[in-house]
């Protein structure tokens, strides 16, 4: 019984084994990727040659050989990220969109939205500055030095007025 | 002969320059108008000093004079003379003379203003511009002259301003010829546009400056350069455009704007500009934040020289190229000092320039201009860390990083959307007082609309939620403006007894500055209108096609139909060109024909796409790649770029606002004078 029960293991585990391999070979066999399931991945290296220049549109040779490259790698089956990461080893973090989020680096994230919200507090405080003491103080100096002249003036207007009648 | 002429008159500018900036200081110090007129004509000598050089490197340039390194490597015996003449400002050498000479224009042109009412501006005026032409003087003489020519020694073949000993010039039988990318029309007027945005934003800056130095902290200083700026905005503004409208049509990645460190380098001084623009008003109108004015003008300033420093050292291919040349650590230098001096200055006046009222309220105009300024700041945070950090990290840990458009999209669409939100508010609020109730009930229809709008675009065009905060914005913004229009042309017609046309157009004559800016908050939404479509909406596909195959995109079909490929000999060019035929639902619309071109003489290709503009998409087709000898077929890549012509179409109303703005009225200090006789001779009638 045992016996049958590990032969029939040993025929699943072979089975199995064939399956595999049979869908390998499929995969093997697959259509070569397509110009735009190349792009699509090309669009977010960066040629480490030509500066500042994704490698989807960069016409020179060998971006068209890296190109190529991004083909063998799909065609075996690489996900996205494996090629980006063969990239980065092969050439350095360069030729990412953008700086790693690793090592220095986080300054280069955190610093803008530090230096905005900076400017926020210190535009938000010079604003609450300015706004709030002109209340009081204006109000303050009207009531004492406004009025009295306001005053003068509408009595003066008043005994011009009363003269002329 | 002619090399040695331009050198030495190119000294002989250096050295006029810098007598200017000893004579102004000498004249104001000592008080002496003599002195001080001597140092103005030393400057008004320095741009036909500087004409003469460039018709000596013209005349090189066009004459094949190929001993002259820079002929060499900007020029061939094949191209037209015109580009010839261009090629000037198309490399290095050429370039900063070529910047000089604008500069030089600039500062002659202020120097033939009238003095009358601020003689004591004028010699400290001069010191900052003779300073700032003497600068990129002195780099052409010293590093990167432009009449340098080759000679043969033992050592081999090496450019020299005078001939070493034991040496013979060498004469090549033909130039390299200019970059081919910059044989383009957009490319010719591109970089004067530009450097006429960078040189005249010195302006603005020499006369803040002269009222540091003299004390003069009232806002005449900005009376005076006001059209300047505009002025200066508007060749910057355009020189943008231009380079993005050149971009898309040469560069052949389907963009625009790829937020390229060059670019930002450009687009950098337009950020502080722009800021600058906005926050004078409110000194103007309110004696407000005039330290603030005087540190963007600085920081504007420092930005023109950093964006040339940026583009003409190499530092950004690498920071050991800043290093080998010597031209970096020079211009970091002058970039260094003009900042602190102008800092310092500041310093040094800061209690003088406190605001002379005070801000009554947080959603004031006021407010709310200051509000645009931080956005204004924040975006040129993100984009300076953007281009300085790569050089940093190499410096710094040695490790290369790019930082491209995925960083600056993600940083800056936010502070775009405030900035679009604050144009729809900000011409309903009030200077000086503005509550949430005043506000509110001037803006809930037009808010409303834009609703509406936005739903119906929901529907019928597009569920992602960026694109309909975005077009929310921008019918808000649009219906904003042009109800502010509609409502002011209306009441001038009541009361003017106009028909409506007529009370528009002297209603915009009668405050332009106010409804230029109006026109520009509106063409911004076109352009916005632009952006949104190709950044979110734009499709694309890359395939082979044997001829007569078609492929299917956005509703387009494009068929292959043929590719020739010839020689033009006399321009040296080799064509290939693509015939493509452009189906929609079935039905012909026309034939494109997607180019590559080969210039012999610089080994270099060209990219020229077919191009099918609407209102409503482009459709962009390049000739990657093809086969000569078989039947296999040629290789397109096809971008459909949604709306994107209201960008162009957003441009050109730009301009058109800036001019409105910035088109030359009577002098207002004449006005007033007027104003005050007219009122007196009614008073004495009376």
């Amino acid at each position: 019984m045992n016996r049958i029960l590990r032969n029939t293991k040993y025929a699943i585990l072979f089975m199995l084994v064939l399956a595999a391999l049979w869908a390998g070979s499929a995969a093997a066999q697959a259509p070569t990727p397509t110009d735009d399931q190349v792009n699509a991945v090309a669009r977010q290296l960066y040629c480490p040659v030509c500066e500042n220049t994704p490698l989807d549109v960069c016409p020179t040779e060998a971006c068209r050989q890296w190109r190529e490259l991004i083909r063998t790698q799909l065609g075996e089956g690489k996900t996205e990220s494996q090629i980006k990461q063969y990239f980065v080893e092969n050439y350095g973090a360069r030729v990412l969109g953008e700086p790693p989020a690793s090592g220095l680096n986080w300054v280069f994230y955190i610093l803008p939205p530090l230096l905005i919200l900076a400017g926020a507090f210190a535009l938000f405080r010079a604003l609450r500055a300015w706004t709030r003491p002109s209340i009081t103080e204006t109000g303050t100096g009207e009531s004492e030095a406004a009025k009295p002249i306001q005053d003068e003036y509408v009595s003066k207007m008043e005994d011009e007025l009363l003269k002329r009648k | 002969m002619i090399a040695d002429f331009g050198y030495g008159v190119l000294v002989v500018s250096f050295l006029a320059a810098l007598y200017a900036v000893g004579a102004a200081v000498m004249g104001a110090n000592s008080k002496s108008p003599q002195l001080v007129e001597s140092a103005r004509r030393a400057m008004l000598l320095t741009w036909p000093l500087i004409t003469l050089s460039a018709a000596a490197l013209i005349y090189l340039l066009v004459n094949d004079h190929y001993e002259v390194q820079f002929v060499y490597e900007v020029t061939s015996r094949s191209m037209p003379t015109y580009l010839k003449v261009t090629a000037w400002w198309g490399g290095q050498a050429g370039s900063l003379v070529f910047w000089s000479w604008l500069m030089s224009a600039f500062a002659s042109l202020v120097m033939l203003r009238k003095w009358d009412r601020d003689r004591e501006f004028l010699p400290w005026v001069i010191m900052v511009c003779s300073l700032t032409v003497a600068f990129f003087l002195m780099m052409s003489i010293v590093f990167e002259n432009p009449f340098a020519r080759l000679y043969q020694t033992l050592d081999g073949i090496s450019p020299h301003t005078f001939a070493p000993a034991n040496s013979n010039l060498f004469i090549p039988a033909d130039g390299r010829g200019l970059n081919p990318l910059l044989r383009h029309p957009g490319m010719i007027i591109h970089p004067p546009m530009l450097y006429l945005g960078f040189v005249s934003f010195v302006i603005p800056y020499a006369f803040a400056m002269a009222a540091l130095i003299t004390g003069r902290t009232d806002d005449r200083w900005i009376r005076i350069t006001r059209r300047w700026t505009l002025w200066a905005w508007l060749f910057l503004s355009f020189g943008l455009v231009l380079g993005g409208r050149w971009a898309y049509d040469v560069l052949g990645w389907g963009g625009y704007w790829g937020w390229d460190p060059v670019e930002i380098s450009a687009f950098m001084p337009w950020l502080t500009g722009t800021a600058f623009l906005h926050s004078v008003m409110i000194q103007e109108k309110r004696g407000l934040l005039k330290q603030w004015n005087m540190i963007l003008v600085i920081l504007t300033y420092a930005l023109v020289i950093f964006g040339t420093f940026l583009t003409r050292s190499g530092v950004l291919s690498s920071v050991h190229a800043f290093a080998s040349s010597p031209i970096g650590p020079f211009f970091m230098g002058f970039v260094s000092l003009t900042l602190i001096a102008s800092i310092g200055l500041l310093i040094y006046r800061w209690p003088d320039l406190r605001s002379e009222t005070e801000m009554k309220s947080m959603l004031s105009r006021e407010a709310l201009f200051l509000l645009n300024n931080l956005l204004f700041m924040s975006v040129l945070i993100v984009c300076f860390i953007g281009v300085i950090y790569p050089l940093a990290s190499e410096l710094l840990t040695g490790q290369k990083v790019t930082v491209g458009p995925p960083y600056y999209e993600r940083a800056t669409a936010p502070l775009f959307a405030a900035l679009m939100f604050l144009m729809g508010i900000a011409p309903l609020s009030a200077w000086g007082h503005s509550t949430f109730m005043t506000l509110g009930r001037a803006l809930w229809k037009s808010a409303l609309v834009a609703l509406g709008i936005t739903v119906v675009i929901f529907f019928t065009y597009t569920h992602n939620w960026i694109a309909l905060v975005g077009f929310y914005l921008v019918t808000f913004v649009l219906i904003v403006t042009l109800v502010e229009f509609w409502r002011a042309a209306r009441a001038r017609q009541k009361t003017q007894q106009e028909n409506f046309f007529t009370a528009l157009y002297r209603l915009m004559g009668r405050n332009r500055r106010r409804y230029g800016g109006y026109v520009i908050h509106v063409s911004m939404m076109l352009m916005a209108i632009g952006i949104l479509g190709i950044n979110l909406f734009q499709q694309q596909t890359q395939g082979t096609l044997a001829i007569g195959q078609s492929v299917k995109i956005a509703g387009y079909t494009i068929q292959y139909k043929d590719l020739a490929s010839w020689d033009e000999t006399a321009k040296g060019v080799n064509y290939t060109r693509a015939v493509i035929s452009v189906y929609k639902d079935g039905q012909y619309l026309q034939d494109l024909y997607p180019r590559k071109d080969y210039y012999y003489d610089a080994q270099q290709t060209m990219t020229i796409p077919g191009l099918r503009p609407t209102l409503q998409d482009d459709l962009y087709i390049i000739l990657v790649d093809w086969q000569p000898a078989s039947d296999i077929g040629a290789t397109f890549k096809i971008y459909v770029n949604p709306l994107v012509n209201w960008l162009w179409i957003g441009s050109l109303l730009f301009m058109l606002g800036i001019f409105i703005a910035a088109w030359p009225d009577q002098d207002p200090e004449a006005i007033t004078v007027r104003a005050a006789q007219t009122s007196h001779q009614t008073s004495a009638a009376d």
